[in-house]
């Protein structure tokens, strides 16, 4: 049984594939709207989260198919003490495919080894993320046209931005990728991921704690939140916050074709008035990732059919 | 020091010194009743100075366990004085209920029936990762 825990689960060429079917998905929704029918999607949200279960809920519903699940542990058979394992094995009863959300970290992995349908990480903790990062990648697909050849700067906290380790991990496999790495010290890209993916597959990459100085050489900007609660005293975090806080003075260098993502939610580190420069994709991000859970869905249940 | 030869048994030679203490632990060597020897710090003329472990007792030994402690170690079989084999260790690929994850936020840490199971990760540098969270073993 096919399942998606970790983006480097896909090669490069089923990205490519994932990609080409959400982008037709796009162009004629209406040759998909019965592709899922009478299929179910559970969606098991052991922790809240707005984005990532609506758009997958509003994925299956658009391939024609309906949805079943719970938006909180409290809600669940989790609350009297059920295993992960067991409500794989009894959701796999229901449902044709699973999307899980856990904060422990692992949690889809072992549903995996226990369910008989799909089952897709949608979140563990701190760990993985990989439809967030399908929907970064179509979305750099859709800006630029490319996956390949670009400079991409990750701009805030890299230390625990798990979009962010995923997404370097995603591209770092295409061909002619630069990274910029733009974190204060506290946050720096951890020296696993320098080593094991960016040095491992030979990606160039610089480090700085200048977002500006380096504003110019970027295809693309990644912003990230720096997170208070990330810093170990109150005067590193007051002295960095602002360092990260996109405004559009920063942007006066930028090339006229950057493209500017975030995972979201913002708080304040993308300042609102950017919202209307034409280089902001975050909101597309949000669209892209529905389209790229569309795309995932199907594969998933086509492989699980065969 | 003179430790007797022993009639039936194993011998974990050529430990590297400092780590027979580790694989005595891991082996849970203290719940045996029979005579087991841990002797650090022997000379060695290949090794300069190694640990040995040799246990009275023809007894089943975790192989993965030395491998993943010293994959340089030797395992002797001794029976009725004779060695009737002599075993290969090599890093194993998993590693199941040897180490426990230390990540607090690891589903092994709550998920009780589950086995704790780590992966080797990278060969050269004995890197083992939590097959759950993927933290790094220490």
């Amino acid at each position: 049984m096919r399942h998606l825990m970790d983006i480097t689960d896909l090669s490069v060429q089923e990205l490519d594939e994932l990609i080409a079917l959400a982008e037709d998905i796009i162009a004629d929704p209406e040759k998909y709207q019965d592709a899922c029918k009478r299929k179910k999607l559970a969606t098991l949200f052991f922790e809240p989260s707005t984005r990532t279960r609506l758009s997958f809920e509003a994925a299956m519903y658009e391939l024609g198919g309906s949805v079943l699940g719970f938006s909180e542990a409290k809600s669940s058979s989790a609350a009297k003490g059920e295993s992960v394992a067991d409500t794989a094995k009894t959701i796999s009863c229901y449902a044709d495919i699973i999307a899980m959300r856990h904060p422990k970290e692992g949690a889809p992995y072992v549903a995996s080894l226990n369910a008989s349908v799909p089952v897709i990480n949608a979140g563990d903790g701190g760990h993985n993320h990989p439809t967030q990062t399908l929907a970064d990648l179509l979305t750099i697909k859709r800006e630029k046209g490319r996956l390949d050849n670009l400079t991409v700067g990750f701009c805030g906290d890299l230390k625990f931005g798990r979009t962010v380790h995923s997404l370097i991990d995603a591209l770092a496999r295409y061909e002619g990728i630069k990274v910029v790495l733009i974190s204060p010290a506290e946050l720096k890209l951890p020296s696993y991921i320098k080593k094991d993916v960016l040095k491992a597959q030979g990606v160039p990459y610089v480090q700085t704690t200048d977002l500006e100085s380096v504003m110019p050489d970027l295809d693309i900007l990644y912003m990230t939140r720096v997170q208070r609660e990330r810093f170990f005293n109150e005067e590193d975090y007051l002295r960095l916050k602002d360092s990260y806080i996109l405004e559009p003075k920063k942007l006066l260098s930028a090339k006229d074709d950057l493209t500017i993502m975030h995972p979201l939610p913002r708080v304040n580190e993308i300042s609102v008035a950017i919202d209307k420069d034409p280089r902001a994709a975050y909101f597309k991000q949000v669209l892209n990732g529905k389209y790229m859970r569309m795309a995932l869905i199907l594969k998933l249940l086509e492989e699980a059919k065969n | 020091m003179k430790i007797d030869s022993i009639h039936t048994g194993i011998v974990i030679d050529h430990i590297t010194a400092g780590s027979g203490m580790l694989l005595y632990d891991l082996l849970d060597l203290d719940s045996l009743d029979c005579s087991v020897a841990l002797l650090k710090n022997v000379f060695s003329k290949k090794q300069g100075k190694k640990d040995i472990i040799k246990i009275a007792a023809d007894i089943p030994v975790n192989l993965d366990i030395i491998g993943y402690v010293d994959p340089g170690a030797t395992v002797n079989i001794i029976k009725d004085g004779l060695l009737v084999e002599k075993k290969t260790i090599e890093m194993p690929e998993t590693l199941t209920n040897v180490l426990t994850c230390k990540n607090p936020r690891c589903i092994s840490s709550v998920e009780q029936e589950l086995d704790q199971v780590f992966k080797l990760t990278d060969r050269e540098h004995k890197i083992y990762r939590c097959l759950y969270c993927e933290t790094q073993a220490k």
